[in-house]
């Protein structure tokens, strides 16, 4: 059963509460990196190692730090290691690094980890936070993949900046622009309401389990 | 450094590199708040505010802290380094502050603006901007000119799609596009309206 536990946390991300497409977090670095495969792989392997190191840094801290300051002292370590991914990236990776641009020290704001830091990491001891940053990330880095993979595919005829035969003559510009972005996603998330029968309910946000929510709730209560 | 130029740098920020429409910064808001005009422009104006405030702050700590240049241009220490920490630091401190501030002294203002302040610290279109600000090497005016011009795209993006939004949400779509997914797909038929402003810009005032 313990056993069991482990693994649900760790493949719940990738499926059952994929952050992008159910949860709805996230979606600036998904629509802005998914124009490509390989800025899509890049972002969100980074987003990975952030948010996995993230998690077992809050989930070791989550003693120490007090309730009503918690938000930036969340804030200050993801930024710390943000950097540090940054600098990597630079450092290693330069044809990555001018093609992530400004989204890269994006990631700090980036609500899928402040979010996961807030609803999990600081409830639950290292270990499973870490498992549930892995599965989290790897449901980002996934779908990030296969929405540039539609986008790749079908609007530069190519994959991985691999040219394909087909593809490559009769491809669709307008997907690899902003506005296929946003059509690309809409249809994704509309499938996968299709494909669980309604059962998962978003609203037209992500704020349930955005650290905003609080904020976000008296708006619409008020409204 | 003329206003020609200025002004250019702000209709570019407004028309062609529009925030949400073009960059994709900032989409929480665009798909959370939008539903109601007013709210819509509140969150705008706060917007707005916030961006020009923390530019005004980060622009000289990122010049005269983190990498400050002597009388030829060469830096004297490169702190570059620290920028997203100290960025998101000091936007965070900002806005509270601001709240704090229109608590005290404004109360009319904090009422219409202060629910939406909190939601602003998290935003990625308040950092893009100012981190926008250094890559591009904008000098102080320039960079207070696009924040204005970025704020302005991110009401005009709010306010038109407010306006969409109550035509989407009494419409009947088809079952699993409802909500978020027929919210995404008129989303997309608004950037594809915004690219049409791509050459005129430059045509009109470059």
């Amino acid at each position: 059963m313990k056993e069991n536990n482990k693994l649900s946390t760790l493949t719940r991300g990738i499926i059952k509460e994929n952050p992008v497409l159910v949860l709805v977090l996230g979606t600036c670095p998904t629509l802005a990196t998914s124009t490509s495969v390989s800025t899509a792989i890049g972002m969100g392997l980074a987003a990975t190692i952030v948010l996995i190191c993230s998690n077992i840094f809050i989930s070791l801290l989550r003693k120490i730090i007090p309730d009503s300051v918690r938000i930036p002292c969340y804030i200050v370590v993801i930024a710390g290691f943000v950097s540090v991914v940054q600098m990597l990236v630079q450092a290693f990776l330069q044809n990555l690094y001018t093609a992530l641009g400004v989204y890269l020290p994006l990631i700090v704001v980036n609500c899928i980890i402040l979010g996961r830091a807030e609803m999990f990491a600081s409830k639950h001891n290292p270990l499973d936070s870490a498992l549930d940053g892995i599965g989290m990330g790897l449901g980002f880095t996934l779908t990030l993949t296969v929405m540039a993979t539609i986008r790749e595919v079908l609007g530069s005829g190519s994959w991985y900046g691999i040219p394909l035969p087909f593809f490559s003559e009769f491809n669709i510009p307008i997907l690899t622009k902003p506005a296929g972005g946003f059509f690309v996603f809409g249809c994704m998330v509309a499938l996968v309401a299709k494909l669980t029968h309604g059962k998962v309910k978003h609203n037209a946000t992500g704020c349930a389990s955005c650290p905003n929510a609080e904020a976000c709730a008296k708006l619409a209560k008020e409204g | 450094m003329d206003i020609k130029h200025l002004f250019y740098i702000i209709m570019a920020a407004v028309f062609v590199n529009n925030y949400i429409l073009q960059r994709f910064l900032g989409i929480c808001p665009f798909l959370g708040v939008s539903k109601k005009l007013d709210q819509a422009t509140g969150m705008s104006i706060a917007v707005i505010f916030v961006m020009l405030l923390a530019t005004a702050v980060t622009w000289p700590i990122q010049n005269f802290l983190l990498t400050p240049r002597d009388a030829n241009g060469v830096l004297i220490r490169d702190m570059g380094y620290l920028q997203t920490v100290v960025f998101i630091l000091v936007i965070a401190a900002l806005v509270q502050l601001v709240e704090i501030i229109l608590k005290k002294y404004i109360p009319a203002l904090y009422k219409s603006l202060g629910i939406y302040l909190p939601l602003i610290t998290t935003n990625c279109a308040v950092l893009g901007v100012t981190v926008l600000n250094i890559t591009e090497s904008y000098s102080f005016a320039e960079s207070m000119a696009n924040s204005l011009g970025s704020g302005l795209g991110f009401f005009l993006a709010m306010v038109i799609f407010a306006g969409v939004r109550t035509r989407t949400e009494s419409c009947e779509a088809p079952e699993s596009f409802q909500g978020l997914p027929i919210t995404l797909v008129s989303a997309s038929i608004l950037a594809a309206a915004f690219n049409g402003f791509a050459g005129v810009v430059e045509t009109l005032f470059g």
